[in-house]
């Protein structure tokens, strides 16, 4: 299951991340068993299998919230070790979605999205607050700008925290499981924004349950199940035929 | 529910009941609601007979404001005359009489300072200029020799200034050295870790008295000959290292109340420590401990007290002093009320600004 046969004609040069025999282990636990993943730019993977498996473990290690002990993990040409000057730079240029959206509560809508622009970017103040109502008019939630994140609902504040990210410029988007957290009604509002993400070709690798999500953005699907890469596959392929026998107990477990 | 308008449930006539009950009905209903309450009731109102009238009659009908300390012995109420007759020892205790404006002014000064500093829409970038300004000038009033000044050496200081001062000090630098170590103590560096934790139980372990003791009598031993550090600045120094302690652990609670998803969120923003310290985890984790700070603070005020015991003489010493001469002697009640209502300004003003930033701060 080597990418570049399924990617044929892509050079080296738009590889993104580069994940090469990657461990990683909670004391005793074997979370992540040699992933090797490739992922180039403007691709969209979602990935996908049973709690535990190590799939949030992975996107985490790809902006070093998580450290990993074993393997290679190269973001955009730098490799992740322990040098922090590194570390921050990646991050700039990764935005991360969480499950539980992680808005600065302090903090009003407007100054969540332009404080890392403002001290990391060292965009002036002014200049990043426009940037910040630009995102927030595309999530459709400018008129919340003044409001502190405590007033808002689940899938607002999940819209603003993808507009949050988007404000530094990100290469590329990670969802940690973006709408489990939310009350059904608003997945949808949630997903709309990602799916216009999409579709204006940002590089986004998304842990989803989503189906119509991954139908109808996903590039390839990933299947993790005990910290190793069971399956990979193009979304039609993968729901239509999967091929392991963990996958399709998966599969049946959560489409009932 | 009711979001859309469109398909609202009809929610009018709906109200929550409002209770209105008068006088007579409130007290049946508090204080005399079965036999035990109503036995409480009659014993403490019989208590409270026993005690105020006399209270009331000693303190207000039968005291003395401006009498000598013969007419003072002859009546039977309290003599309150002691506090005027020696207010400016009380206040300014050795400082040149002639010279108790100097103090006087500093103190005006400094309330002021701290009255201004009450409206958080003036902390901006002069502020802090405005303070330096303040607390220079407030130095050069005590202290003298400039500005055709008489130079007043600090052994001579004493009373409020020097309560003030302690206090307005060590809260001031103890506060951003506990925040510093709170962080210190969870650091990932070893022996960063391992200097705060040993600093902060060190300090906590041993009482104020005997770390002013320490650098009364202990730390002259290690400094060469011939150099010495005023007796003032070791006693402030104490106590800014002690309270810094307390400071330090109410902090690391507030840290420990902040989720993992704010330090990740701030982190993958690509925020430095510094940062995000600054910007994200501080500002939410000083909010949650602002009233146990203030607590801490207030108990350092009144701690500044036991500077007593080097030989300082602060505003409860200057006020025992009084009661040492022998025409004032004897009217203890009187002089420690008052100065018992100078703490209580004070530690009441700092606990009703807190509760007054904390609604500031609420979000």
């Amino acid at each position: 299951m080597k990418d570049d046969t399924i990617k044929t004609g892509r050079s080296s040069e738009d590889k993104i991340i580069e994940i090469d025999g990657l461990h990683k282990w909670f004391s005793d636990l074997h979370v992540l068993n040699d992933i090797n993943l490739t992922v180039y730019r403007g691709e969209r993977i979602v990935i996908c299998g049973p709690s535990g498996s190590g799939k949030s473990t992975l996107i985490r290690c790809i902006n070093r919230l998580e450290e990993h002990q074993k393997g290679r993990i190269l973001v955009d040409g730098i490799e992740l070790t322990g040098n922090l000057k590194n570390i921050e730079k990646i991050r700039e240029e990764v935005g991360m979605v969480f499950q539980h959206f992680n808005l600065f509560p302090h903090l009003t809508i407007l100054e969540n999205l332009a404080l890392g622009p403002i001290w990391v970017r060292k965009v002036p103040k002014k200049e990043a607050e426009e940037t910040a109502m630009y995102y927030l008019e595309k999530v459709h939630i400018a008129e919340q700008a003044k409001k502190h994140p405590g007033q808002l609902s689940g899938g607002q504040q999940q819209r603003v925290a993808i507009a949050r990210s988007l404000c530094m410029k990100p290469k590329i988007m990670l969802f940690d499981e973006p709408t489990s957290a939310l009350d059904p009604e608003m997945v949808k509002e949630v997903l709309d924004v990602m799916i216009n993400l999409a579709e204006e070709g940002m590089t986004m690798i998304v842990v989803s349950h989503e189906m119509g999500f991954a139908k109808s953005v996903a590039h390839r699907v990933l299947f993790m199940d005990f910290g190793q890469m069971v399956e990979e596959n193009t979304p039609v392929a993968f729901f239509d035929h999967p091929q392991h026998e963990r996958t399709k107990l998966f599969l049946s477990q959560i489409l009932h | 529910m009711t979001k859309s308008g469109k398909n609202h449930i009809q929610t009018e006539g709906l109200k929550a009941p409002v209770i209105r009950i008068g006088a007579l009905q409130w007290i049946k209903a508090n204080l005399f609601n079965g036999v035990f309450n109503s036995i409480l009731t009659l014993v403490t109102l019989f208590f409270l007979y026993k005690v105020i009238p006399p209270f009331a009659r000693w303190a207000l009908i039968d005291s003395l404001w401006l009498s000598s300390a013969e007419q003072c012995r002859a009546a039977s109420g309290a003599c309150w005359s002691i506090i005027p007759a020696n207010i400016r020892f009380i206040i300014f205790g050795f400082y040149p009489h002639e010279l108790h404006w100097r103090p006087f002014v500093a103190i005006i000064m400094l309330v002021s300072l701290l009255l201004y500093s009450k409206n958080r829409d003036h902390w901006n970038k002069s502020f802090g200029y405005i303070w330096i300004a303040g607390l220079l000038t407030m130095g050069i009033l005590m202290k003298g020799g400039l500005f055709g000044l008489t130079p007043v050496e600090s052994d001579q200081w004493g009373g409020l200034p020097l309560t003030l001062m302690l206090s307005f000090f060590g809260m001031f630098a103890a506060y951003p050295l506990g925040v510093l170590l709170a962080l210190g103590r969870r650091s990932k560096m070893p022996a960063v870790k391992t200097i705060c934790i040993l600093y902060i139980e060190l300090i906590r372990g041993v009482p104020l008295i005997s770390l002013l003791f320490m650098s009364a009598v202990l730390f002259p031993l290690f400094l060469p000959e011939g150099l010495t550090v005023n007796k003032i600045i070791r006693a402030q120094a104490a106590i800014i290292l002690f309270t810094a302690a307390y400071i330090a652990e109410v902090v690391r609670g507030g840290l420990q109340a902040i989720t993992r998803g704010q330090y990740e969120a701030a982190e993958s923003l690509g925020l430095n420590y510094v940062q995000r310290m600054r910007l994200i985890i501080l500002p939410q984790a000083l909010k949650i401990v602002i009233p146990p700070t203030v607590g801490i603070l207030i108990s350092a005020f009144k701690d500044t007290s036991l500077v007593v015991i080097i030989a300082l003489y602060d505003v409860l010493k200057t006020t025992k002093s009084v009661l040492a001469n022998p025409s004032w002697m004897g009217f203890s009640p009187e002089a420690y009320l008052f100065v018992a209502l100078i703490y209580f300004v004070c530690c009441f003003s700092m606990s009703n600004y807190s509760r007054r930033l904390e609604k500031e701060l609420h979000t």
